[in-house]
């Protein structure tokens, strides 16, 4: 047996320890906000936070998270009320598929610099093909 | 009236979903009781199946397993021919060829399955590069293993080069390019109680997937229903390959009595799915002194891969933009796509347009270094102007930005100025890097090609329900360039309403009418236009209901009651219209190839380290034409998303085929552009209307995609002093040249 916590709440994982951290948030919990992309941890698209760090959950066995608090884009906000940093996106074109959007808005939300360059570095885990990431920069920017 | 909706920055419509994970993609649904699918994949390029055989220690009585005798109708997928199987019966022709499906409770026991089946082959010889398949070392396809041939013809070539000056040749080379959309393809299918097949999936045109799956399921149209789920980026990767991938799912489902969904991995992804075309284009100039372009010989030729799926298109889209934005006296444009035995090469962003601007582009280049002007000048001289005639006879009239856009854009970057910069750079020996600048011009057709349009005949329209919601009806997909939002904006326009009271359906075959594939650039500029005049049909009505019109949903309720007459609900639908004056040949490519084009200028900066050799892109400044931006910030994402593919393109994304398969199937070693590689980018939006689009708008969508690769080759010229004829430009190669030239 394996808890640790999902978005603040205490969870409880009874299934095999070597299952995916992705496949656990996505079939055993519903979390399906979290999303695969390349299943290597090249694309970013699965970007959770494991203690307060940005994570690629298709790389993490579940048996690794004892004890560790998992937070995922369905802590951020809801369509009707969104996260400052969600407002940013909408409102700067930082999404356009939104397939890599999660994730994004994962690593965002524990970035603190304000800088171009500093963004861009900090970001560079996370691929997109639609935006060319300007917009996703000044969503960043201007959260 | 109320305020402007179209030429604002409206929100998304769908982002807020988008950014809480709440949007549904087509692996968030969960089906009850129902299983995965898995596909097994040819292993040899070309040949014969002669033997398949299951494990006897794998519990098969846990799979459903669907094989081409399954299939109820045709075993072929239609598209433009219909010479692509659904499942090979035993003829090979390319690798990761469809054989047959498995499909289980758990995802991890179907893929594990298929490592449980063995293939063997009687082993052929391959037809693997255009040169093989042009020397028909074996024919593979037809009598000469040509997919399709084109020609167009403007006076007479060898008049042409009598006047000529100078004669110039060059001969250029592209690569495969992947899609690499951010979510892989995938679809779920299932048979309703009265045997309609539905499919839902991430897709881009509900319809083709429609009339494929009518013919392999031999059903009525009504018995075939497609819908689309929120989808992850396309790009034209989605254009054809759902046909597959939703006819593979619902045979599954079919032969199963289950619910069936099919999600492929990355992996898998980009072995099996379409490409970018690799093309060979050789061009042959004639010039006078004074820089006046007299003849244009140019020839292409694309490799279409095992069948033909979209190459004829690809193909006649590159033919008509073989010249550049360029007037030119004489011209004779040859092309051929050729068989080989790689999956099919199918729709990607720009549909053979940035192969046939890179060539021209660098040829542009060659040229004036041959006559001894600037390159900007000798395109200032011959570009698309009112009154040119093109190649194929067209007399453009209005809506020419292509000169508007070369000034903007070599004002704001300043390309003169940093012509002059850079050289004083690359001259002190000590710098760690060489620096340049390049630049390109190109148009692009906008909507389908020649009498395309009017053979789709497309519909959409507007919804009025009893409630007095407003609905668009439309089977244009949003794949995350905003379709739905402009269509709102461009709909709420028309009825003096604000876009937050426009609702979207969702792009379902049994719900919306067919508006054709969201291809082309088309989106916008045609059924955006079906949009605007059905709204108008819409507001007229509302105009008779209620003396003023309607402003809030309330009122729209109250006319609605009137309008719908005890209807839950009344739909207005409007098709697309032949122009009178727009005429086209399709057997001698004569006349109007596009209703319009949009035009764009770029330049782009870079930056080679003297160590690594590795090119870096500092600036991007680029000038648009599309007509009209309905949304400004939507039509910058779409223009700064081009350009960074473009980049890719030319820098990283080489697709390492060898034996007619993709070795490279990962997005660990298929470099696309990330957050540091990608430059900032100034855009400038142009706006020469065009009559008629909707509020004078044009294509956008794939322009972007067509100019920037041949202005990297520029700016790396500019840098080094080597042209390279061939992308990527990857650093090693680079380095060989450079070595090779002064060791």
């Amino acid at each position: 047996m394996i808890t640790f916590t999902i978005n603040g709440k205490k969870r409880t994982y009874k299934g095999l320890a070597f299952k995916r951290l992705i496949d656990v948030l996505r079939e055993d919990f519903a979390l399906t906000g979290t999303k695969e992309g390349c299943g290597e941890g090249e694309c970013g698209a699965c970007t959770v936070l494991v203690d307060d760090l940005p994570a690629t959950s298709c790389l993490i066995p579940i048996g690794q998270m004892q004890g560790r608090a998992i937070e995922t884009v369905e802590n951020l906000g809801r369509p009707d009320k969104l996260h400052p940093l969600q407002k940013s996106f909408l409102k700067h074109g930082g999404s356009q598929c939104g397939f890599c959007t999660p994730g994004i808005l994962m690593s965002a939300s524990r970035l603190q610099t304000k800088k171009h360059s500093g963004i861009r570095k900090a970001m560079a885990g996370h691929l997109c093909r639609c935006t060319g990431y300007q917009q996703i920069v000044d969503s960043i920017r201007n959260k | 009236m109320s305020s402007a909706q179209v030429g604002v920055s409206v929100e998304r419509l769908d982002a807020p979903q988008k950014l809480c994970g709440t949007a549904k993609f087509i692996d968030d649904y969960q089906f009850p009781g129902g299983l995965f699918g898995a596909t097994l994949r040819t292993t040899i390029a070309r040949g014969r199946i002669t033997k398949i055989s299951f494990d006897a220690s794998f519990p098969w009585d846990e799979c459903v397993i669907a094989r081409s005798t399954d299939i109820p109708g045709a075993n072929n997928v239609l598209f433009i021919e219909h010479d692509q199987p659904l499942l090979t019966e035993d003829l090979v022709m390319h690798p990761q060829q469809a054989i047959l499906l498995v499909a289980h409770a758990q995802r991890v026991k179907a893929a594990e399955a298929l490592k449980h089946i063995q293939v063997e082959y009687d082993e052929w010889e391959p037809v693997l590069s255009i040169e093989d398949s042009l020397a028909r070392k074996h024919v593979i396809r037809g009598e000469d293993n040509v997919l399709k041939t084109c020609l167009v013809e403007k006076g007479d070539i060898e008049e042409g080069f009598a006047m000529a000056d100078f004669v110039i040749q060059g001969e250029y080379r592209v690569g495969h390019q992947e899609q690499a959309y951010l979510e892989n393809q995938g679809v779920a299918a299932w048979v309703e109680k009265d045997g309609t097949i539905t499919v839902l999936g991430s897709l881009q045109c509900p319809y083709y997937v429609h009339k494929a799956l009518v013919k392999i399921f031999a059903k009525p149209v009504d018995k075939i229903r497609i819908i689309q789920a929120a989808t992850g980026g396309a790009f034209g990767g989605k254009e054809d390959y759902p046909s597959i991938i939703a006819g593979h799912a619902a045979l599954l489902a079919l032969k199963a009595g289950k619910p069936v969904k099919i999600i492929y991995d990355r992996e898998e992804d980009m072995a099996s799915t379409t490409k970018r075309h690799p093309a060979v284009i050789r061009h042959k100039t004639g010039v006078t002194k004074e820089g006046r372009l007299v003849a244009q010989d140019i020839e292409i030729t694309i490799d279409g891969g095992a069948f033909a799926t979209c190459s004829p298109v690809v193909l006649s889209r590159a033919t008509l933009h073989a010249t550049g934005a360029y007037e030119c006296l004489h011209v004779r444009v040859r092309s051929t796509a050729v068989a080989t035995n790689a999956p099919p090469n199918g729709a990607f962003r720009g549909f053979g347009v940035p192969q046939a601007i890179f060539a021209a582009e660098l040829q542009m280049e060659k040229v004036a270094l041959a006559v001894g002007i600037d390159s900007l000048e000798l395109r200032r001289k011959n570009a698309w102007r009112p009154g040119t005639l093109t190649a194929t006879g067209q007399h453009l009239k209005d809506s020419v930005g292509a000169l508007k856009c070369l000034s903007i854009c070599a004002a704001k970057s300043r390309y003169a100025q940093k012509r002059r910069e850079y050289a004083r750079w690359n001259s002190k020996r000590s710098n760690p890097t060489w620096r340049g600048i390049g630049f390109s011009l190109c148009h692009h057709g906008a909507g389908f090609t020649g009498s395309g349009e009017v053979t789709l005949a497309s519909r959409a329209g507007v919804s009025l329900s009893q409630d007095g919601l407003i609905t668009i009806l439309a089977a244009s997909t949003d794949l995350g360039q905003g379709t739905s939002t402009i269509f709102a904006q461009i709909a709420a326009q028309a009825l003096g309403l604000p876009t937050s009271l426009i609702r979207i359906e969702t792009p379902d075959t049994a719900m919306v009418p067919n508006s054709g594939p969201t291809v082309a650039s088309r989106t916008t500029m045609v059924i955006g236009g079906l949009i605007e005049r059905a709204a108008h049909d819409l507001k007229a009505d509302l105009l008779k209901a209620s003396r003023t019109l309607p402003r809030t949903q309330a009122a729209l309720k109250r006319a609605a009651k009137v309008l719908c007459d005890g209807e839950p609900v009344k739909r207005y639908e409007v098709q697309f219209e032949k122009p009178a004056d727009i005429t086209w040949d399709d057997q001698l490519f004569r006349g109007e190839a596009y209703g319009v084009y949009s035009y764009a200028a770029v330049a782009v900066e870079v930056e080679v380290d003297k160590l690594t050799y590795e090119a870096r892109v500092r600036q991007v400044t680029t000038a648009q034409d599309i007509g009209k931006a309905i949304n400004p910030r939507l039509a910058k994402g779409q223009i700064m998303g081009g350009t960074a593919q473009a980049l890719g393109w030319a820098l990283w994304e080489h697709a390492d085929f060898r034996g007619g398969w993709m070795r490279n199937s990962q997005l660990t070693n298929y470099l696309i552009p990330t957050f540091e590689d990608t430059p900032p980018m100034d855009v400038t939006i142009v706006e020469e209307p065009y009559a008629r689009g909707p509020h004078g708008a044009k294509g956008l969508g794939e322009m972007p995609m067509d100019l920037p690769a041949p202005a990297v080759v520029a700016a790396i010229a500019d840098a080094t002093g080597h042209w390279f004829s061939q992308i990527p430009v990857l650093p090693e190669k680079i380095c060989h040249e450079l070595l090779r030239k002064s060791p």
